[in-house]
């Protein structure tokens, strides 16, 4: 349903998007990564058609967006970044406004307007002006006004912030249902989002796309991934150690109190943690160790995120 | 060839429901707040003053609106920005201009709805003046079809100078230099034609350039709608200035976005 190529953008001598492409089709939720002035905020407002690009491409439900604007924007749902709304509106009022923009009229834009009241949670203050709203209802009415057309295309700009965790939890419930049959990119600073809401990750800095995949193969990245954790109290960390070391690259202690060792233990290659896990486990039969606990690292997202998007910092190895 | 013509047809009824949205919401924004009950309380207070006190609408024993309608050029030059200075720097400080261009609409479509929203705004204002008309009827036998004309013309040098405002709103975010500006384009555009001002001119100017200069001027303009004449050329005169300064708002809107 989007489909990003080549995409450029610079303002004046600085480039603020550098040769992005990706697509997202329907029943899928890109999550977009980045650290603050990435140009995640850069790249949605041209894929929607406010900012027009450098240079590539930017085609949203077949129409080029620079091309044919107006049935592309048709098909976008748009959640701007700070969720603006008319101070002087009242949520009611600003709903039927973004309605009567989406061509809704009548008893169509009343059920519209309904469907996104009850769907943000936002009966409550219907009829007060925005400019009177928390920051919470604030944000969430400008979802409401992305989502009052069901569009195909959800561009989210930060859908979670100035929420509190409850909320966060609503909207990422529901942008995870919406996902199922719509195309959908929001873009997140917070981890746990990506991996609770998103089917695909782009990790995107200074410009330019760092990282693509699932959570899950983002995650496998990480220098955690496909390390065996263990605790026991048989035998001690420096006996351990000289045990694993034929198995494992290197090992870790990461607690050593009363004999009760916590030791984690880093496969010599990357994809080979089965071995790692199950040479560990015959070890302790061997040797008679009685081991607590024992589980494989996923690997976590928030450590990729971080050697990725960090200068000077040693690289993951991809 | 049928569905291409029905496909024209629905597309200059999107643009029209687009426009009438667009015009519904900025004029709805006019009145619930106080801003047009102030606009409107002032406007009718100060053409009251400027008709009656300065204008010596008595002394005069005519029956005409000429001490009403002269004051209008300057009247406007305060007023109408003051009315116009925040239709497009307001769009960009609270940051729904995103919201709005991203909308299925053209940015032609936004910049009309919002220019007439303005306009029927303050043709509104003009037409409360009412009592002066009534006054003017009941003491005497005024010439109707010139007080008609002079509305016309004042309707239109209002549109002028919200367009300018409209021009110099999209400049900036922030209200206070959209209205300074505006208020010397204005400024200008009535000195180029004052008649103190180009007798001024004459003195050490050539005449043929100081009669093109005048020839830009909304005073030259307007003194035909004053006198009961709606010259076409006057019209157009206006008209261009409107359309110039809307393309201009236009062209400006477009610069910010490809930055």
């Amino acid at each position: 349903m989007i489909r990003v190529e080549h995409l450029v953008k610079s303002f004046g001598t600085k480039l603020a998007v550098d040769d992005v492409s990706f697509t997202v089709e329907r029943g899928e939720v890109l999550g977009f990564l980045g650290p603050n002035g990435a140009g995640k905020s850069t790249t949605m407002r041209i894929i929607t058609g406010f900012y027009p690009p450098t240079s590539g491409q930017v085609s949203v439900g077949g129409f080029d967006i620079v091309e044919s604007p107006i049935p592309a924007k048709r098909l976008i749902g748009y959640l701007p970044e700070n969720a603006p709304g008319y101070a002087d509106m009242t949520v009611y009022g600003f709903l039927g406004f973004a309605a009567e923009l989406r061509g809704l009229r009548g008893s169509a834009k009343k059920q519209a307007i309904h469907r996104a009241v009850d769907t943000c949670f936002l009966d409550s203050v219907l009829y007060q002006t925005i400019d009177t709203l928390s920051k919470g209802y604030k944000h969430r009415t400008c979802l409401a006004q992305s989502i009052i057309h069901d569009p195909d295309i959800l561009v989210l700009d930060e859908p979670t912030d100035g929420l509190d965790p409850n909320q966060k939890h609503e909207v990422r419930g529901l942008i995870k249902r919406m996902g199922e049959n719509k195309a959908i990119v929001f873009s997140t600073h917070i981890l746990e989002e990506v991996e609770l809401a998103c089917t695909r990750v782009i990790i995107i800095d200074r410009g330019r796309i760092v990282a693509a995949g699932t959570p899950e193969e983002l995650k496998g990245r990480s220098q955690l991934a496909g390390a065996v954790r263990f605790t026991t109290h048989s035998a001690s960390a420096d006996a351990l150690r000289q045990k694993l070391s034929p198995l494992a690259a290197r090992t870790e202690v990461l607690a050593d109190d009363h004999g009760r060792v916590v030791m984690r233990a880093y496969p010599r290659e990357r994809g080979a943690n089965m071995s790692l896990v199950g040479g560990v486990a015959d070890l302790a039969r061997r040797e008679n160790w009685t081991l607590d606990e024992i589980h494989v690292e996923e690997g976590r997202l928030d450590e990729v995120f971080r050697s990725i998007t960090l200068p000077d910092t040693v690289k993951v190895a991809a | 060839m049928n569905t291409v013509a029905m496909q024209g047809t629905v597309k200059n009824m999107n643009a029209w429901t687009n426009i009438k949205a667009i015009m519904k919401r900025e004029l709805g924004g006019y009145f619930t707040s106080p801003v047009a009950y102030v606009f409107l309380v002032i406007f009718l207070l100060l053409t009251g003053f400027f008709t009656f006190t300065v204008g010596n609408f008595f002394e005069r024993g005519e029956a005409s609106l000429v001490s009403f309608f002269t004051w209008h050029p300057w009247l406007y030059l305060f007023l109408v920005p003051a009315a116009g200075m925040r239709l497009w720097s307001e769009e960009r400080r609270l940051g729904t201009l995103e919201l709005l261009l991203t909308m299925p609409v053209t940015t032609w479509q936004a910049i009309i709805g919002k220019f007439l929203a303005s306009w029927i705004f303050l043709v509104l204002a003009l037409a409360l003046t009412f009592p002066v008309w009534i006054t003017v009827n009941w003491l005497g036998n005024p010439d109707n079809g010139v007080i008609m004309a002079g509305y016309v013309g004042s309707a239109l040098l209002a549109g002028a100078y919200l367009a300018i405002s409209c021009m110099t709103s999209a400049m900036t975010r922030n209200q206070v230099i959209s209205f300074i500006v505006s208020v010397m384009i204005c400024l200008f555009l009535i000195l180029a034609g004052f008649t103190p001002v180009t007798d001024l001119l004459v003195r050490w100017a050539n005449p043929v350039f100081v009669q093109t200069i005048a020839s830009f001027s909304v005073m030259t303009h307007f003194e035909g709608f004053q006198r009961g004449v709606i010259d076409l050329r006057d019209v157009v005169f206006f008209a261009s200035l409107i359309g110039f300064a809307l393309f201009t708002t236009g062209v400006v809107i477009r610069g910010h976005r490809a930055g």
